[in-house]
């Protein structure tokens, strides 16, 4: 990867930019190389002491991306300027990938606003287990190169979409009307991680009923309880205040262990997974030779 | 992990029907490719800034409303405008024989009408990929004529 290409994502070349955030997806450049190159940037963002990272998270259909540009719209129009990094599953099967979340993004239409706003769709592609640390590397990037705030959504259905999740600072999950009783383990894992849940569709039947169960549920654990929102993406009801909350909001700490619970099992799957002796390992273990804990004791080293 | 093939699926202008953009979107999804999918009604510039942004290598055009010869040379203009010259583009819909000369000559490298098989997309991909100086941007006049 060529240095020039940094310095003009550096400059404020989008195309620059959209480059480089994929050479560090391919592979062929290195984060701290990147970092080392940009160096220091004039920024405010020193100054402003809140998340720069947000996860939004959520099963699918619950109305995320909708909601995502409606948020990012409003802090975009306060002079914020916002990263997008939205990650879609690519199929297990032929490694390929229909990104569509663009489809539901009004804001980078928006003449005033696109400047603002960087929107980048990101497959999960084969190894997903090295997703995590691809975000994680895009958003250090972007953040060094000036942007205040990066949102990164995910499908919260698989573990190395709510691994994403966990690289973030905050993380708000994004729930719709009707989604059972607030007793399903499913949801249970990703509530328990959240920082705030917005509760989407409340112009539909049963959104304001499922926003209490979850809050009841929340009132029985232990800690700060998160804020459960109403929102409507389509009509707008409640955006604006969602936006206002979840801009200064703060991290609950309930969350930090289950979080760093994430992010310890995704930097040791890496680990594992770039170890050179792994091929030889999982030959070992087909023939028969070694066990199961010898194997590990041996990756382990 | 080796670079992947991104490609942008774009219908612009005025024009609702994008069963086969979504069709076309489908096959370059399951031939293991990233589609970035725009969805109805772009212009031309959030077209191109699609791509700019997502660092798409291709860029698939769908028009099934007669505005063809408007839109596609406006989005190849504005391509190159951009800087985005390497982009390599193709287009699909309801395009008469007749209109398809002056789009290859705007830097259009494949149009594929009704009947024609996804494999044949996929291929024109794969040869496309293969070889050099056929973006929008450079002056080859090489265009897709089957296998």
């Amino acid at each position: 990867m060529n240095a020039d290409v940094v310095l003009a994502a550096k400059d404020g070349c989008r195309r620059s930019l959209a480059r480089t955030l994929s050479a560090l997806e391919n592979n062929t450049l290195d984060i701290a190389d990147a970092l080392s190159i940009i160096g220091e940037v004039n920024s405010d963002n020193h100054h402003d002491s809140t998340w720069k990272i947000m996860a939004i998270t959520g099963a699918p259909g619950v109305g995320k991306s909708c909601l995502v540009d409606k948020i990012i719209s409003q802090w975009a129009s306060q002079g914020k300027k916002i990263a997008l990094l939205a990650v879609d599953p690519s199929s297990s099967r032929t490694g390929g990938a229909l990104l569509g979340d663009r489809v539901r993004l009004s804001v980078v239409d928006d003449i005033m606003l696109k400047d603002r706003v960087y929107v980048r769709s990101i497959a999960t592609r084969k190894s997903s287990s090295s997703v995590p640390a691809v975000v994680s590397d895009m958003a250090k990037l972007l953040l060094a190169l000036g942007w205040h705030k990066i949102v990164v959504e995910t499908v919260g259905a698989g573990q190395s979409e709510v691994r994403c999740a966990a690289i973030a600072d905050i993380i708000v999950v994004v729930e719709g009307p009707a989604r059972g009783d607030g007793i399903q383990a499913e949801k249970a894992g990703l509530l328990e991680l959240a920082d705030a849940v917005i509760v989407n569709k409340s112009d539909m039947v049963g959104a304001r009923k499922h926003a209490d169960e979850i809050k009841q549920s929340f009132e029985l654990g232990d800690g700060q309880i998160p804020p459960v929102l109403l929102t409507s993406a389509i009509t707008g009801d409640g955006c604006q205040f969602a936006s206002d909350v979840l801009l200064t909001l703060q991290s609950t700490g309930r969350s930090s262990k289950a979080r760093w619970r994430e992010r310890l099992l995704a930097g040791l799957e890496q680990r594992v997974l770039q170890n050179p002796h792994l091929d030889s390992v999982l030959l070992s273990l087909a023939a028969g030779s070694i066990e199961l804990e010898d194997a590990l004791n041996k990756l382990n080293n | 992990m080796g670079a992947m093939i991104r490609v942008v699926v774009a219908k612009p202008g005025l024009d609702g029907h994008d069963r086969g953009a979504k069709v076309v979107a489908r096959a370059l999804r399951d031939a293991g490719h990233e589609v970035i999918y725009t969805g109805l009604r772009r212009t031309a510039s959030q077209i191109v800034e699609t791509v700019r942004d997502e660092d798409a290598s291709f860029l698939g055009l769908s028009s099934l409303s007669g505005a063809h010869s408007h839109l596609f040379p406006k989005v190849c203009e504005e391509l190159r405008k951009a800087g985005l010259g390497d982009v390599i583009v193709f287009g699909g819909g309801i395009i008469p024989t007749t209109d398809r000369k002056a789009l290859y000559s705007c830097g259009i490298k494949a149009i594929f009408g009704p009947g024609t098989s996804t494999t044949e997309i996929l291929r024109f991909i794969e040869v496309a990929t293969e070889m050099d100086g056929v973006g929008v941007g450079d002056s080859n006049d090489w265009y897709w004529q089957g296998d």
